[in-house]
């Protein structure tokens, strides 16, 4: 998985104070552990198993993620933007690799 | 040889045997519910989910929950090998207490909702989705 790509999506505006809707979306198999390869051998788990939303520090939301999570998992929330500053979204793989993605917001 | 009787008790064994599973999800969710709320008493409704009635490919069922007033929500499906689907904390920079996202299911089967509310007490609700083809490959 070197090619993790976090895609998200902020509206174009908003005012101070307003709570915008936030989508994101990661390109990742999100291996369930149930599955078995042609020689009948149990594929590993490896998910993505949390993922966290922060906007100038303060937590949006903290996900909990379970083998049942789609793959490329999607994720859309509401987020409460009281000036301009900045998104930060966190993937924790099962691997211990972490993905981060950053979204600069300007409110008008 | 087989008399009457044996086959009798060999069919009897079987749907046992058949029974079994049915029984041992619903034990695992149960269990899953209580070890989260901690056997505390739910309140039916309050929580909003939005989930397709027939999903095609339980590979990716589309669900939406949201609950006024929660500060957590977890959701769980009765039939899937493992009953947890994910737990959605709210933080101080939450707009709403809402999330939408895509989630497996095996077979056909309810999703529960269960929203803890900022005074510990907990709501919850649950809808059947209708699976075509389920989603947990092997």
């Amino acid at each position: 998985m070197t090619d993790v790509r976090p895609r998200i999506r902020l509206p174009r505006s908003a005012s101070a104070g307003d709570s915008i809707t936030v989508k994101t979306l990661i390109n990742h198999d999100m291996e369930t552990g149930q599955r078995r390869n042609s020689a009948g051998e149990t594929i590993p788990r490896q998910i993505i198993n949390r993922f966290t939303c922060e906007f100038n520090g303060v937590m949006v939301i903290d996900v909990a993620m379970e083998p049942a999570i789609s793959a490329n998992p999607y994720m859309e929330f509401e987020a409460v933007v009281p000036e301009s500053g900045e998104f930060v979204f966190t993937w924790y793989d099962d691997n211990g690799e972490v993905y981060t993605a950053t979204e600069a917001f300007e409110v008008s | 040889m087989l008399t009457r009787r044996d086959t009798f008790a060999i069919g009897l064994g079987a749907s046992a045997v058949a029974l079994l599973p049915a029984t041992a999800f619903a034990d695992a969710v149960e269990d899953w519910i209580t070890a989260y709320t901690g056997g505390a008493a739910m309140e039916e409704g309050g929580v909003t989910i939005t989930a397709p009635e027939i999903a095609e490919n339980g590979n990716t069922v589309p669900v939406s929950v949201s609950a006024e007033g929660a500060t957590e929500i977890v959701l769980v499906a009765t039939g899937n090998p493992t009953p947890g689907l994910g737990r959605f904390t709210f933080g101080p920079g939450s707009g709403a207490p809402m999330i939408a996202t895509r989630i497996r299911l095996g077979r056909t089967q309810d999703v529960v909702a269960i929203a803890k509310m900022a005074d510990g007490t907990f709501k919850t609700t649950r809808v059947e989705v209708k699976v075509t083809i389920g989603g947990c490959g092997g």
